[in-house]
C-alpha cells in the first residue's frame, strides 16, 4: 500500500482490509492442527467475517497448535509499544484455555504471517482480535472434536482446563493439547463464526495482564532493527541537505581518500558513505561535499497558518444540516474564533533504522516500520524485483505513533545494500529522525457558533484545514450545523502524515475550546454546557462518571484552573478533565491531575488500556504545551531534543482513567483515542485558571502572557 | 593512530583498538556486542545511552572511549538477566513502566546510579535524577512507581 493511501486511510474510516493469497506460508508449517480465518471486506467492519468460497484461499490470521502443545498465533501486526503482544495472547488462550504463557507471538513477518496493511489506527484490538478470537475458538472445537472420537464419547460430556481436556464425570480420563496434535496436521478453515466466549466465561480477558515482552525489555535483550548485526556489514551514513527537498546538483567526494575502507554510493538524489565503522562512515560523510538545489522558502512556523488559509481553497463538505442562516438569526450569541496547531514530530525514541542483506537477488529486511507488508512492496518496487524475494521479518519498535508507515529508511539501506554488495545497517540520526519525519500537519479551524438564551446550540460552522475530519461527527445536537474540510496536496514546507488519531488532536482542541468559550459568553458551566447540548447517551454516561471522578465541583486552590474537553476516536468516546496551575508573571503552565474516562467497549486487557491512555495523555501533554517544530521552509530547525521539547518527568501530573463496564459489547480502539482531548482540556484548563484564552498550540508561557494581557 | 584501551565491562576485562575519539556507545554496541544500550539522539538530550562510569550516570554517546581507560563501566547486561531480574528490573516488569522499552535500559540505568547515591530517595528527588531521561510512550507515572518500589525492596535487602 503506497503511504498517500495510508493517509486517506487515517482521515477516512478504514474500511480497507486486503487479503492476499498466502497458501504458501502452510507449507512451512509443521505438524499439529492449523486454523486459517478468511474475512471479506464488509464482514471486517461488522468485527466478523463469513467465508465465501471465491476468497477461500485469502486468510487475514491464523492459528497453529503445535504437536509440543504450544500455540503459535501469526499476525501480521507489528508490537511497537502498544502492548497487543500481550493482548492478542490473551484472546487465544483465553478461548484455547490454556495459560498465556503457552502463546507465542509470531509479528510482522511477511513469510510466515498472514497480510496485514499496517498497524495503525487504533484497529488490532478491533479487528485482529476478534479474527484471533474465532481461530482460536475454532481450534478448542477441533481438540473437542479429537479428544471426543479418542475416548469414544460426546463433546458434551468433556470439559476443557488448562490446555488438557477431560471427561467432566470422570476426570481422570483426561489428555493434553500435545497428545491430541502429535502426529496429526489438520488444516482447517473456518467455515461458520464459530461460538465465542461470553463474557461470563472469561478467565483471561478482562484481567489486567502484565506485558509478556516486559523481561526482555527490562533486561535490554529485546530485539530492534539497529541491534541485529551480520557478518561483513557495513554501516551507512547518508549525506542530507539541509533543506528538505533539495536536489542533487554535484558531488565532491575527494576528501574521501584519507578515510581507509570507505565507500561512496552515489545513486539518483542518495548520497552515503559505508564502512566497517560506523564512527569512520559518519566521520567521512561529513567530508563529502555536496552541492544541492534547494526550493524556495515560502513561510515559516508563524506565518504559516495564513499561508494555509490564503492557499487553500479546494474544500468538501462532511457533514450538512439545517440552514446556518437560520441558525444564526435564533442565536442571542455569534461567536466566531480561529484555532491553531503548529507542526508536531512523531519523535519515537528509536530512530528509523534498518538491517538487511542481499542473499542472489533475494532481500532480507529488519526495519523500524509499522507497514511490513507495504515495506515490501516498497522495497520491491525500488528494487525492481518480485516481491517474494523481498522478506520483511520479525522485529520490536521503539515507538511508532504513525510515523514509521513511509519506510524511507528501509528503502535507502536496500539501495545502499545493492550497490556495495554488502549487508548494511543505516541508523538515522536524531536530526534525520526530525528532517524526514511525516510531520503532524499545522492546522487552522474556523469555528462560528450560535446560542439562544437558554444555553442551547442553533449553529455550528466548522472549517478545517489541514486537519481531516477523523473524530468531527457532530456528537452535540446542533440543528444548524456545517463542517468543511481544505486541504490540498503538497501544500506543506516538508512531509506531514499521520500522527497518533490524526487530525483529531488539533480538531478537538479547536472545537472543546470553542464550546467552553461559547459556554462561558452563555454564562453556564463548561460540565452542565456540554450535558445540555450532547446528544449521545454513552458520552453523557462518560463525561458524569468523569466528573465525579475528577470532583467537578470542588474547590479550586489560588491560581489552578479546571477544564473539560470531550472527544470520539476509533470508536471510543473520551472525556478528559484536566487540573492545571497558571502561574500569571511567568505564563507557566503546570499539569495537576488528569482523569479520563472512557467508553472503550469491552476492555480486553483493563492494565494494558490503562497504560495506553496513561501513554497517550502523558504524550498528548507535549503537543499542548511544548511540542513546535521550528522552521523556515524546508529547513527545519528543531533538530534535536535540546530545541523540540517533549513531555518529561517533571511535566507529568497524577492520571486516574476510568472505563466504563461494557464486557458483553465489542472492544473499540485504545491506543490513540485518549490523546485527543489533551490539547482541549488544558486550555479550557488555563482560561479557568487566570482568564487567558490561548487559540493556538503549543500554549507556551508566552502565549499564555500575550493573552493575559489582552483581557 | 590507534591506541590500546582497557576498562571493565559488566565486571569483565576488555580491551579496544581504537582512535581514541570514539564513542562509549559505539564501542560498547558495536564493537563489543552489547546492544541493549541504545542510540537516542546522539548528543545526551534523551538519555537511552545512559550506562554507569564507576558508579557515576553517564550518557555513553556523549563519552569518548579514551576518557574510560582503566574505568568500570555497567551497562543493562550488567544488572541482572531473565533469569535473576534486579530489584529494579523486577519492579519495571511488576509496575509495567514500559511500552516500546527503547528507553528502559537508559531508565533502569540511571535509577541504578540514583539508588546507589541515594537508596531512599523521595518522589521529588526521583523526579530531578530522572528528568533528563526521555520517554515517547508516557510511561513516566510508573517508571516513578518502579523506582520507589525498588528502593523499598532494596532497602529490605541490605
Amino acid at each position: 500500500m503506497k503511504p498517500d493511501k495510508i493517509d486517506e486511510l487515517y482521515f477516512s474510516d478504514v474500511n480497507e482490509p486486503i487479503s492476499l493469497d498466502r497458501r504458501d506460508f502452510l507449507k512451512k508449517l509443521g505438524g499439529g492442527i492449523i486454523v486459517v480465518f478468511c474475512l471479506g471486506k464488509m464482514s471486517l467492519l461488522d468485527g466478523w467475517g463469513q467465508n465465501k468460497s471465491d476468497d477461500t484461499p485469502n486468510f487475514n490470521a491464523y492459528i497453529h497448535i503445535k504437536e509440543d502443545g504450544r500455540i503459535n498465533c501469526y499476525t501480521g501486526k507489528i508490537e511497537m509499544g502498544q502492548g497487543i503482544i500481550t493482548s492478542l495472547a490473551q484472546v487465544v488462550a483465553d478461548e484455547l484455555g490454556v495459560p498465556i504463557n503457552l502463546v507465542d507471538m509470531v509479528m510482522g513477518d511477511t513469510e510466515l504471517c498472514p497480510y496485514d496493511a499496517g498497524t495503525w489506527g487504533s484497529l488490532t484490538t478491533r479487528f485482529a482480535d476478534p479474527v484471533l478470537r474465532a481461530a482460536a475458538a475454532e481450534a478448542r472445537e477441533i481438540l473437542i472434536d479429537l479428544a471426543a472420537t479418542k475416548f469414544g464419547v460426546s463433546e458434551a460430556s468433556l470439559k476443557l482446563d488448562n490446555g488438557i481436556i477431560c471427561e467432566t464425570e470422570n476426570p481422570s480420563n483426561k489428555v493434553t493439547y500435545a497428545e491430541l496434535t502429535e502426529g496429526k496436521r489438520i488444516v482447517k478453515n473456518l467455515e461458520k463464526k464459530p461460538t465465542i466466549k461470553k463474557a461470563s466465561e472469561f478467565k483471561l480477558i478482562g484481567k489486567p495482564i502484565i506485558s509478556t515482552d516486559a523481561i526482555a525489555k527490562v533486561t535490554g535483550t529485546a530485539m530492534y532493527s539497529g541491534d541485529i548485526k551480520l557478518p561483513g556489514m557495513v554501516y551507512a551514513t547518508v549525506v542530507r541537505p539541509k533543506v528538505v527537498g533539495s536536489k542533487k546538483v554535484q558531488v565532491d567526494a575527494s576528501q574521501l581518500e584519507s578515510f581507509f575502507g570507505v565507500e561512496l554510493i552515489n545513486e539518483g538524489d542518495l548520497v552515503a558513505v559505508v564502512h566497517s565503522d560506523p564512527e569512520v562512515a559518519t566521520k567521512a560523510a561529513r567530508k563529502v561535499k555536496v552541492t544541492w538545489n534547494a526550493p524556495e522558502q515560502k513561510m515559516d512556523n508563524e506565518t504559516i497558518f495564513k499561508y494555509l488559509e490564503d492557499n487553500i481553497s479546494d474544500n468538501n463538505i462532511f457533514q450538512e444540516g439545517g440552514l446556518l442562516e437560520v441558525g444564526k438569526a435564533a442565536s442571542e450569541y455569534v461567536i466566531k474564533a480561529q484555532y491553531q496547531d503548529g507542526y508536531k514530530a512523531h519523535a519515537p525514541m528509536e530512530t528509523h533504522t534498518a538491517t538487511c542483506y542481499f542473499e542472489d537477488d533475494k532481500l532480507t529486511i529488519w526495519t523500524s516500520t509499522q507497514t511490513p507488508f507495504g515495506t515490501q512492496d516498497q522495497l520491491a518496487k525500488a528494487l525492481e524485483i518480485p516481491k517474494e524475494n523481498v522478506h520483511v521479518k520479525q522485529i520490536f519498535l521503539g515507538g511508532g505513533f504513525g510515523g514509521k508507515i513511509y519506510n524511507q529508511q528501509a528503502i535507502e539501506a536496500a539501495l545502499i545494500a545493492k550497490s556495495c554488495k554488502k549487508p548494511v545497517q543505516l541508523v538515522w540520526s536524531r536530526r534525520e529522525e526530525f528532517m524526514y519525519d511525516k510531520f503532524r500537519p499545522a492546522a487552522v479551524m474556523n469555528v462560528t457558533s450560535g446560542v439562544d438564551e437558554n444555553g442551547k446550540l442553533n449553529l455550528w460552522e466548522f472549517d478545517i484545514y489541514c486537519a481531516g475530519t477523523r473524530g468531527t461527527k457532530l456528537f452535540y445536537d446542533v440543528e444548524n450545523n456545517r463542517t468543511r474540510m481544505f486541504n490540498e496536496r503538497d501544500i506543506h514546507p516538508f512531509g506531514t502524515g499521520a500522527w497518533r488519531a490524526p487530525g483529531n488532536n488539533s480538531t478537538t482542541f479547536a472545537r472543546e475550546s470553542h464550546i467552553d468559550v461559547t459556554a462561558f459568553k452563555a454564562g453556564i458551566d463548561p460540565l452542565e454546557f456540554r450535558i445540555k447540548n450532547l446528544k449521545s447517551n454513552n458520552m453523557i454516561a462518560a463525561l458524569k462518571l468523569g466528573a465525579e471522578k475528577f470532583g467537578w465541583n470542588r474547590t479550586k486552590k489560588e491560581g489552578h484552573g479546571f477544564g473539560i474537553a470531550l472527544g470520539e476516536d476509533a470508536g471510543t468516546s473520551v472525556v478528559m478533565i484536566a487540573e492545571v496551575h497558571v502561574d500569571k508573571n511567568t505564563g507557566v503552565v503546570t499539569p495537576i491531575k488528569v482523569v479520563c474516562s472512557q467508553d472503550m467497549g469491552q476492555v480486553v486487557n483493563p492494565h494494558g488500556a490503562t497504560v495506553q491512555t496513561e501513554g497517550g495523555i502523558t504524550m498528548g501533554l507535549g503537543y499542548a504545551l511544548y511540542e513546535d517544530v521550528k522552521f523556515n521552509g524546508g529547513l527545519v530547525k528543531s533538530r534535536n531534543f535540546s530545541n523540540y521539547t517533549i513531555t518529561k518527568f517533571s511535566n507529568t501530573p497524577e492520571i486516574e482513567c476510568v472505563f466504563i463496564d461494557k464486557m458483553d459489547s465489542k472492544p473499540q480502539g485504545g491506543g490513540e483515542p485518549a490523546i485527543i482531548c489533551v490539547g482541549g482540556a488544558i486550555a479550557n484548563a488555563v482560561f479557568d485558571a487566570c482568564g487567558a484564552r490561548v487559540n493556538r498550540m503549543p500554549i507556551t508561557p508566552e502565549r499564555v502572557l500575550k493573552a493575559l494581557n489582552k483581557e | 593512530m590507534k591506541q590500546s584501551i582497557n576498562f571493565k565491562l559488566n565486571s569483565k576485562n576488555v580491551t579496544v583498538e581504537v582512535q581514541g575519539d570514539e564513542s562509549l556507545l559505539t564501542v560498547i554496541r558495536t564493537y563489543l556486542d552489547e546492544t541493549g544500550t541504545k542510540y537516542g539522539c546522539g548528543l545526551g538530550d534523551c538519555g537511552a545511552c545512559t550506562v554507569l562510569v564507576n558508579n557515576e550516570v553517564t550518557r555513553s554517546c556523549m563519552t569518548f572511549i579514551e576518557d574510560v581507560a582503566n574505568k568500570e563501566i555497567i551497562t543493562i547486561e550488567g544488572i541482572g538477566t531473565s533469569t535473576n531480574l534486579h530489584p529494579i528490573q523486577e519492579a519495571f516488569v511488576k509496575t509495567d513502566a514500559l511500552q516500546c522499552g527503547f528507553c528502559t535500559p537508559g531508565m533502569i540505568m540511571n535509577a541504578y546510579g540514583l539508588l546507589l547515591k541515594n537508596p531512599n530517595p523521595t518522589r521529588e528527588e526521583i523526579i530531578t535524577a530522572m528528568d533528563t531521561n526521555l520517554c515517547r510512550c508516557g510511561s513516566y507515572g510508573r517508571i516513578i512507581e518502579a523506582i520507589e518500589k525498588a528502593s523499598k525492596q532494596l532497602s529490605k535487602t541490605f
